[in-house]
């Protein structure tokens, strides 16, 4: 892997190691408020400050970085599953099953970006984390159903295909054994940029005010940084959580177009 | 053609369904707890909730048809029509998609050209981790710095609350950064691959100036893939214009969506998703027919 790729994955690996042991090293609970320590300068005590209620920003970074992760591996994870299957299905079956598949991607994707996402959290009153990832999977399968279909497509005229249909393997056994395990490469890097997608998505909704209610996001801390902005001496509220999330986008971008480098000349070879 | 006509159906019917999917009663969240019955009932009726589930789709559809989009409850009489809220505002949010647009264009091009031709080099390696940036830095993100700094501290911009034409330039920039980066990006792979071509090597042979062969040979077969990029990636502008309304406190689609969720205006915001959305598609199917005429290779099915 180039060195731009390796660079990417220890800042993805740094990231994912900050969201699993991040509240458990956090100096402060991210709900313990100290109204006498309202926008508290960095200090020993609070090495990045406090916001508005005195809460040390450390600590929110530290919680978002949690429910960053939590939020980006469950869409991720049920996105690809979901995807996966019905892009294998459609493209193996081809016919009305394909149809349906490929027209209720159309329908999906005539929402530009975020605005699906919107419109399902906006119909609850106080979306909880559950909430969030529901909307981001509903149209977060797409990209996956496309790629797991154009790879079915290709890898069904194969000889090694045609040799199972031979053999009289069930569709059940050609899916399972022959195809998945083969288009799991390109899969893989779409889940690699699917973080960065869904870490900005829901970075986004928070800071429209219509993340999960629940925890301390990114986004949310943006939101709140955004409404300091014309104080002098106020741009870290914004920057600190912005840098977070960049971090991660930048990861995933980097690491993703090294495995898509890397997988790409592998899948020439074996043609 | 037939995708987009289904995709703008099955928009509405998603659109429609809405409102009956939100979990407990829409009259509970618009009204409140403690309202009367009379309140509730009259509500309803606004909404048209009140009939059965087939009526309120023909209901529906026929907002669409008469080109209201249905009415702004609990008083329809006194407010606008929601399709005359929405159209009020939708030529903000047309310009500054489209502003960004320009803006990526014009920046993407000449660094994706530089960025080419000085392949390997440090200003190569200079843009593309700008471009990567570009790419990480989330719109909210940039748009709220740039508010600091060219409108706050250095007072160069007009900033929040603000329109006209200079009040366009930051926004636009924020809107327009992401695509910049992808534009940029793909500008240089495009004209690498095109840099290798025989016919370019031939016209360098004949002698035409170098600034020729890469603007006139080369870019303008590059451009081809681009152009299709930037066209898909409206909606991408269109959404993200939704964010920088925000943040400018700018007047638009996007933030009359978000005051409309705030105010649990079920047809304002029904009406907002189905503008966007429409609008979507036909960019979509515009692009897809330039690119027909700019390209006589490809031919609209």
């Amino acid at each position: 892997m180039r060195p731009a790729a390796k660079f990417g994955a220890a800042m993805f690996v740094a990231f994912v190691v900050l969201g699993v042991v991040g509240p458990w090293i956090a100096p402060y609970d991210p709900t313990h408020v100290e109204l006498a320590q309202r926008f508290a300068p960095a200090s020993w005590a609070h090495w990045l400050g406090t916001d508005s209620y005195g809460v040390d920003t450390l600590s929110q970074l530290l919680w978002g970085a949690r429910s960053a992760l939590e939020i980006s591996c469950s869409v991720v994870a049920i996105s690809a599953v979901i995807g996966l299957g019905l892009g294998t299905l459609a493209g193996w079956f081809g016919g009305w099953i394909d149809e349906l598949v490929m027209r209720a991607v159309d329908v999906l994707m005539a929402f530009p970006g975020i605005l699906l996402n919107i419109a399902i959290v906006a119909t609850v009153r106080r979306p909880g984390l559950g909430v969030v990832i529901a909307a981001l999977c509903a149209n977060g399968w797409v990209s996956y159903a496309r790629v797991a279909r154009g790879q079915v497509l290709g890898l069904r005229e194969r000889d090694y295909i045609t040799a199972a249909v031979a053999l009289g393997a069930s569709n059940r056994r050609i899916m399972f054994h022959h195809l998945v395990p083969n288009l799991l490469g390109p899969v893989f890097v779409q889940m690699t940029l699917g973080f960065g997608a869904v870490i900005s998505i829901e970075a986004s909704l928070s800071f429209l005010g219509l993340g999960a209610q629940v925890d301390y996001t990114w986004g949310a801390m943006l939101a709140q940084g955004t409404a300091f902005l014309w104080k002098a001496g106020f741009a870290h509220y914004v920057i600190y959580p912005g840098a977070a999330i960049a971090w991660v986008m930048f990861a995933v971008n980097l690491f993703g177009d090294g495995l898509a480098d890397r997988l790409d000349p592998r899948a020439r070879a074996r043609l | 053609m037939g995708s987009g006509a289904l995709a703008i159906v099955g928009v509405s019917i998603l659109t429609f369904a809405f409102l009956h999917v939100v979990p407990g009663d829409p009259i509970d969240h618009l009204a409140g707890g403690e309202a009367t019955p009379e309140t509730r009932a009259k509500l309803e009726a606004c909404l048209g909730l009140d009939r059965t589930i087939p009526r309120q789709v023909v209901g529906f559809f026929g907002h669409i048809a008469d080109g209201t989009l249905g009415h702004q409850c609990p008083d329809p009489e006194a407010k606008p029509t929601v399709a005359a809220r929405i159209f009020a505002v939708l030529p903000h949010t047309l310009a500054l998609a489209l502003a960004g647009m320009i803006l990526a264009a014009l920046v993407a091009l000449p660094l994706g050209v530089l960025a080419a031709v000085k392949r390997n080099t440090w200003v190569d390696t200079a843009i593309t981790v700008g471009t990567l940036a570009g790419i990480a830095v989330p719109m909210m993100v940039l748009a709220s710095l740039l508010v600091l700094v060219f409108s706050a501290e250095l007072a160069w911009l007009p900033g929040p609350t603000e329109l006209g034409f200079a009040a366009l330039i930051l926004p636009a920039v924020a809107v327009g950064a992401h695509l910049t980066a992808m534009l940029a990006r793909m500008t240089r792979g495009a004209m690498l691959d095109v840099l290798g071509e025989d016919y370019v090597r031939t016209a360098r042979a004949k002698g035409v100036p170098e600034w020729r062969v890469l603007f006139v040979h080369a870019l303008r077969n590059a451009l081809l893939p681009v152009i299709t990029v930037a066209g898909l990636q409206f909606g991408s502008l269109l959404s993200g214009a939704i964010i920088v309304e925000k943040v400018f406190a700018r007047p638009g689609v996007g933030t009359t969506l978000l005051d409309a969720i705030a105010e649990r205006d079920y047809p304002v915001v029904q009406g907002t998703v189905l503008v966007i959305a429409v609008t979507y598609v036909l960019v979509n199917i515009a692009v897809d027919v330039a690119y027909g005429l700019v390209d006589p290779r490809i031919r609209v099915a």
